[in-house]
């Protein structure tokens, strides 16, 4: 007879054949039986973050740089609706995590009983697909199947809840057998005949764009590869969303840098204007439309998209194709070069005049904002951060709100899988847990928060994880004082009330800083801001670096609520003419 | 609802709504229902009835009726959505007024009265395979099977005939003749 093995060793031995390296989690009653076993499994490594959503950013942070699913173990109750929040948002972006739970012994299910709560109920609809194991039987099963639904398709998170009694159970454990690796072709739904109409738009279009989106990201770095070459054959322009930066490089002339509300003058505009639109692994998300009904009107569009609810959602299409991106785009590429189709010599003219077009608009320099001698501009200090470290391999995650767009639109991007920010859920407090998760993929790499101070403070306890596992993380705080955002809108929409946006009583964050174990920096002149950033870039162990920005700096340029893409406010000088309407107020 | 042409709300395009029938083959396991029927309120759709059981006990397949109203555009939606469900194992959709599907409700009512009043209900019944479940001096169960406007039609003319209660299931559909859904 082959060997017993406990619920708690069947969860380690599935967790060693899937390759798991990390596990983020917290223990508690119900999962007291995991965490006995984890001594011996010397391959696998916990990090002991503090509060369970820290875990989930964490693992979320991890899965996004890494490209491998994210691993999180929690207890009943508190642990399982703390996590929420964090399997929400990687519902939202679509990043691969497994979630175990504890769970209160099968007997006490539906009692009520100590720290049980429906967690399968709870994580319902915020996850791809969740289990509650109630037979030993079913578990190594459960748990393979959790990391194929995680990984495959649309990536997302799952979660198994594992009663306490079925961690103790006994039972005998075989290897799943390896499946065939089917290469993404069962989640391919495009022909030839596609491909080709596609091709066939693309000859004859004059004023085509690719829009690119996290989807290319989560195709893996080969996607990121086939969609430059496919760029490059082509000679179009491209704009990327919020997830999808770095799959293209940011300093490359034929990108248009990003899209959306707070995207450039130029991608909107010429987004508005095309008449050939290819998204690429986006999905028209309501930040990147603007007003759907004028939404670029005269463009024939075509949807590059694995996941089939995604198609004609928001946007109706002209030509879907049905697939994994880089299986798509190598399809494409293959097709051009088999055909000799050189669209960059063909279309040469015709988009000429589109290029001689995106240059007008290019020359307004929607990114432009007016520099002081005085006071640290946020837009400054990120262009600086970014010049100081763009010659390191560095990952930047965010926490949300106006340091989010700054650093999006002024840090560029050469590679996929260096950007992690919360773009579909807009999670205050992700940055900071997710850069721990990055560091912990990529120990020897610089990683920074780009932070704002509202809301690095909602998952300021990580810092403690952080200095627990010697993660150099990089906390970098434009700190203007209040929800900037928030304040943003109130300017602009509410009369300059600031209701409950200002904070009035901000730690001091060198000495939380110290607290915690780790340097503090602060800056506040722009003439110190150079040596400051060095000094932190060169510090070997986490820091926070707390920068005072200008309070007053809004967020352009920027789509009002209620306007289409060639509509935007470019900044100050122009905020009055533009002025959001009544109606329009209600829609932010 | 402030003004609809804005950035941040659905089309302006009134398109038109459609009474469509969605029929769901899912594994029979817990929760199942509520993954299908969370799908619907989370998402929005409405549902007019729903009718469920397990129609293969070997392979332990239920089958669900749904009755919904959408545009083209959410109907589609409802049947991307669902089959993105794990345990969902195909999805079949129809309009209402669609001539090769039957769709049958069936509702049991119960007449309290005098014998001339209970006989009037039971012949108003008669077009709708109306079967006596139980009888008794003063009352009876009558049950038909009908199209679900047709039942509603009946609620309100038995009433004079001293209905008291009405129990009614969702409606359930099946294709005429050999096809099969697929």
């Amino acid at each position: 007879m082959s060997k017993l093995y406990s619920g708690a060793e069947i969860v380690f031995k599935c967790l060693e054949d899937q390759d798991v390296e990390f596990i983020f989690g917290y223990p508690g009653g119900a999962v007291l039986p995991i965490y006995d076993e984890l001594k011996n499994h010397s391959s696998i490594k916990h990090i002991l973050v503090r509060h369970e959503q820290g875990a989930g950013h964490a693992a979320e942070g991890y899965a996004r740089s890494s490209g491998k699913p994210g691993v999180v173990l929690v207890t009943s109750g508190p642990g399982a609706t703390n996590v929420v929040t964090a399997l929400t948002d990687a519902y939202m972006d679509s990043v691969p995590l497994v979630c175990i739970s504890g769970q209160v012994p099968t007997h006490l299910i539906g009692t009520d009983a100590f720290q049980e709560c429906d967690t399968t109920g709870i994580t319902r609809p915020c996850t791809k697909h969740n289990w509650l194991v109630k037979d030993i039987k079913d578990l190594s099963k459960i748990l393979h199947e959790a990391f194929r639904v995680a990984t495959t398709g649309r990536p997302g998170p799952v979660l198994v809840d594992i009663p306490k009694d079925i961690q103790f159970a006994k039972i005998n454990y075989s290897k799943p057998k390896t499946e065939k690796k089917l290469n993404g072709k069962s989640l391919n739904h495009f022909s030839q005949n596609d491909i080709n109409k596609l091709i066939d738009l693309m000859n004859k279009s004059k004023k085509p764009i690719f829009y690119s989106g996290g989807g290319v990201i989560n195709s893996g770095p080969e996607a990121s590869e086939s969609l430059r070459e496919l760029v490059q054959l082509t000679g179009f322009p491209i704009t990327s969303t919020l997830q999808g930066l770095g799959a293209y490089p940011g300093d490359d002339n034929q990108f248009l840098g990003m899209l959306g509300m707070h995207g450039t003058y130029e991608a909107n505009n010429a987004m508005h204007d095309c008449d050939l639109l290819i998204n690429v692994g986006a999905r028209f998300d309501d930040r990147i439309t603007g007003k759907i009904d004028e939404f670029s009107p005269n463009s024939k569009k075509v949807h590059i998209d694995i996941d089939p609810s995604s198609i004609n959602k928001i946007i109706k299409v002209d030509l879907a194709l049905v697939g994994d991106v880089n299986n798509v785009i190598k399809s494409i590429n293959k097709t051009l070069k088999s055909k000799k189709i050189d669209l960059k010599k063909s279309n040469k003219q015709k988009i000429s005049k589109w290029w001689e077009q995106i240059q007008k608009w290019r020359t307004k320099n929607s990114l432009n904002f007016k520099n002081s001698d005085t006071n640290i501009k946020p837009q400054h200090a990120v262009q600086r951060l970014y010049e100081l470290t763009k010659n390191k391999d560095t990952f930047i995650t965010t926490e949300v709100g106006q340091h989010q767009m700054w650093a999006a639109q002024h840090y560029k991007f050469n590679k996929p899988n260096r950007w992690m920010t919360s773009g579909g859920l807009g999670t205050m407090g992700y940055g900071l847990p997710a850069a721990v998760g990055v560091q912990i993929a990529h120990p020897k790499k610089l990683v920074i928060d780009i932070a704002g101070e509202a809301s690095v403070l909602m998952t300021m306890q990580e810092m403690s994880t952080a200095v627990q596992y010697n993660l150099p993380i990089k906390i970098f705080i434009l700190n203007n004082q209040y929800m900037g955002m928030v304040r943003q809108w109130q300017e602009l929409l509410h009369e300059k009330n600031y209701s409950e946006s200002y904070s009035e009583a901000l730690p001091d964050f060198i000495k939380l800083a110290e607290a915690y174990g780790c340097k503090g920096i602060m800056a506040d002149k722009p003439s110190d801001l150079d040596e400051k950033i060095k000094e932190m870039v060169q510090y070997d162990g986490p820091v926070i670096f707390d920068c005072r920005v200008d309070p007053n700096e809004n967020c352009f340029p920027m789509i009002p609520s209620g306007k289409p893409h060639n509509q935007m406010i470019l900044g100050p000088s122009e905020k009055e003419e533009n002025k959001i309407t009544g109606k329009g107020k209600a829609l932010v | 609802m402030a003004n609809p042409k804005s950035a941040y709300s659905v089309s302006t395009k009134k398109e038109k709504t459609d009474t469509h029938i969605i029929v769901v083959w899912v594994d029979n396991e817990a929760g199942v229902l509520a993954r299908v029927v969370g799908l619907f309120s989370g998402r929005g759709y409405n549902i007019e009835s729903l009718a469920v059981a397990e129609v293969d006990a070997k392979k332990n397949i239920s089958r669900i009726t749904i009755v919904t109203t959408g545009t083209p555009q959410v109907i589609d939606q409802i049947k991307l959505q669902l089959k993105k469900l794990v345990p969902v194992h195909k999805v079949a959709d129809f309009k209402r007024n669609d001539k090769g599907v039957i769709f049958k409700e069936m509702a049991l009512f119960k007449v309290v009265g005098n014998t001339n009043k209970i006989k009037k209900a039971i012949s108003a019944c008669k077009k709708y395979n109306a079967v006596i479940l139980d009888k008794t001096k003063k009352s009876n169960v009558i049950q038909i099977t009908a199209l679900r406007r047709e039942i509603d039609k009946m609620t309100k003319n038995l009433k004079k005939f001293g209905l008291v209660s009405v129990s009614r299931t969702g409606a359930v559909a099946m294709t005429r003749g050999d096809k099969i859904f697929n």
